[in-house]
């Protein structure tokens, strides 16, 4: 007996991989904003702040990174709210991914951070410039320029990664997917159609964050 | 029943299901990187077709979720016929996944090296795969090192989506355990504390070879 592809039942259902794609997106690009902050502050602290501090974000950071996604998110799901902390499947997964982005970005931010020439500061100081007007003006722009590449492709490696939140029931395009399975027994036409969706989005990243270099550091020439 | 799992029963059992995200990580991490060594020759082998087809290979994988592949292997391989268990779904998109972003690491460190090696190896009469493999590849080894060791923590953390079709390794020890003890908040401080005994030492090392690495050039 042969099988038959047959997508007819992915089609007729688009629309709910459409929502499930969205809330992908949405999801994904809040969290590297967040988490964006989150790493710069963090990687700050652990240049300039005091020792505890210093010790309490490497802990952090090599906490997150030294595990999986999916232990960080069972933990957070299961473990807090066993523990009195119940926090929704769409809360869960925000914070899970926003904390695991600010990680790994902090990490980069820093390598940024660190290779600015303190020449720079101290030129900075010597015309009267405020630490925040510095850290803001002269610091922070050359070196996000310079983790740009490096901040970029660790977003969509965490979009990507993002599809693990389904398994808390967070309505992500995964979830959907399963989901529809569920009703239609179409398993491979459904992940295949999601692959590519994914594919699809995590080049069309890639293609924006190219674009948007120049524009964001026009300071940097053509790459 | 419940009482039976103390906490030591519940360390004891997630540690032997360890052995099993392991030796998955060692299979996944030996088989891409022969996979992987292949596709680096093709992207910097003299041949248009070859560099666009690995190319496009790497491109292809690096953009799709690893748990995508494990579900397209795992449902898609029975209707071509071939009849796969949880362990041979997740071998085979561990495999595609470590070589894809190994090769890329690799063919990165090959550029590094430069034209000029190239092209005095082809100079001196050896052909594509000499140069490579006696000239080219020795000298790559030393920069792609520390990123490589870096991978193979990525490796290890993706073993832990092999769970999710089934296969049952740390991770899905501990949800299994979750469910007949509802201790969610131990259970899974355990296999945190568990994965993150086997990546950090990874991580340090990968550390240390990238400063040894740095080092050398300074001096």
């Amino acid at each position: 007996m042969e099988y038959r592809l047959q997508f007819r039942e992915v089609w007729n259902n688009f629309d709910l991989l459409l929502w499930g794609a969205a809330y992908s997106l949405i999801l994904c690009i809040l969290a590297g904003i967040v988490g964006l902050a989150l790493g710069i502050i963090a990687a700050e602290t652990r240049r300039t702040g005091p020792g505890w501090a210093r010790m309490l974000v490497a802990a952090y950071v090599e906490a997150i990174r030294n595990t999986p996604f999916i232990v960080q998110l069972f933990f957070l799901f299961f473990g807090l709210s066993s523990a009195g902390l119940r926090l929704s499947p769409e809360a869960a997964a925000a914070i899970a991914l926003t904390v695991n982005i600010g990680a790994y970005f902090c990490e980069i931010v820093r390598a940024g951070l660190e290779a600015i020439p303190r020449g720079q500061i101290e030129a900075a100081r010597a015309l009267g410039l405020r630490d925040w007007r510095i850290f803001r003006a002269i610091v922070l722009p050359p070196a996000l320029s310079q983790a740009y590449p490096a901040l970029t492709s660790q977003f969509v490696l965490v979009f990507l990664g993002s599809a693990v939140i389904s398994q808390i029931s967070a309505p992500d395009l995964t979830f959907q997917a399963q989901f529809l399975q569920s009703r239609t027994f179409r398993a491979f036409e459904i992940y295949f159609v999601v692959t590519g969706m994914y594919v699809a989005m995590a080049l069309g990243f890639k293609l924006l964050f190219a674009q948007a270099e120049r524009r964001l550091f026009p300071w940097k020439g053509v790459r | 029943m419940m009482r039976q799992f103390t906490d030591e029963r519940i360390i004891l059992l997630l540690l032997e299901h360890a052995q099993w995200t392991a030796l998955l990580s060692l299979i996944a991490f030996a088989g891409g990187a022969m996979l992987g060594l292949a596709v680096t020759v093709m992207r910097v082998a003299p041949s248009k077709a070859l560099n666009r087809a690995g190319m496009v290979y790497t491109g292809l994988i690096q953009s799709t979720p690893l748990l995508m592949m494990l579900f397209l292997v795992f449902f898609g391989l029975p209707l071509a016929g071939v009849n796969v268990d949880a362990w041979t779904a997740a071998t085979v998109s561990l495999v595609l996944f470590a070589s894809a972003f190994l090769a890329d690491i690799w063919r990165g460190a090959i550029e590094a090296v430069g034209r000029g090696q190239w092209e005095a190896a082809r100079a001196l009469g050896l052909t594509f795969l000499q140069s490579f493999r006696l000239v080219i590849a020795p000298q790559a080894l030393r920069m792609a090192l520390p990123p490589t060791v870096g991978f193979s923590v990525q490796v290890v953390k993706g073993t832990a989506l092999t769970s999710i079709i089934g296969f049952v390794e740390l991770t899905k020890a501990g949800t299994m355990l979750n469910n007949v003890t509802f201790r969610p908040f131990f259970v899974f401080s355990v296999v945190a504390a568990i994965y993150f005994a086997m990546c950090f030492p990874l991580s340090l090392w990968a550390r240390h070879l990238e400063r040894r690495l740095h080092g050398a050039h300074t001096s």
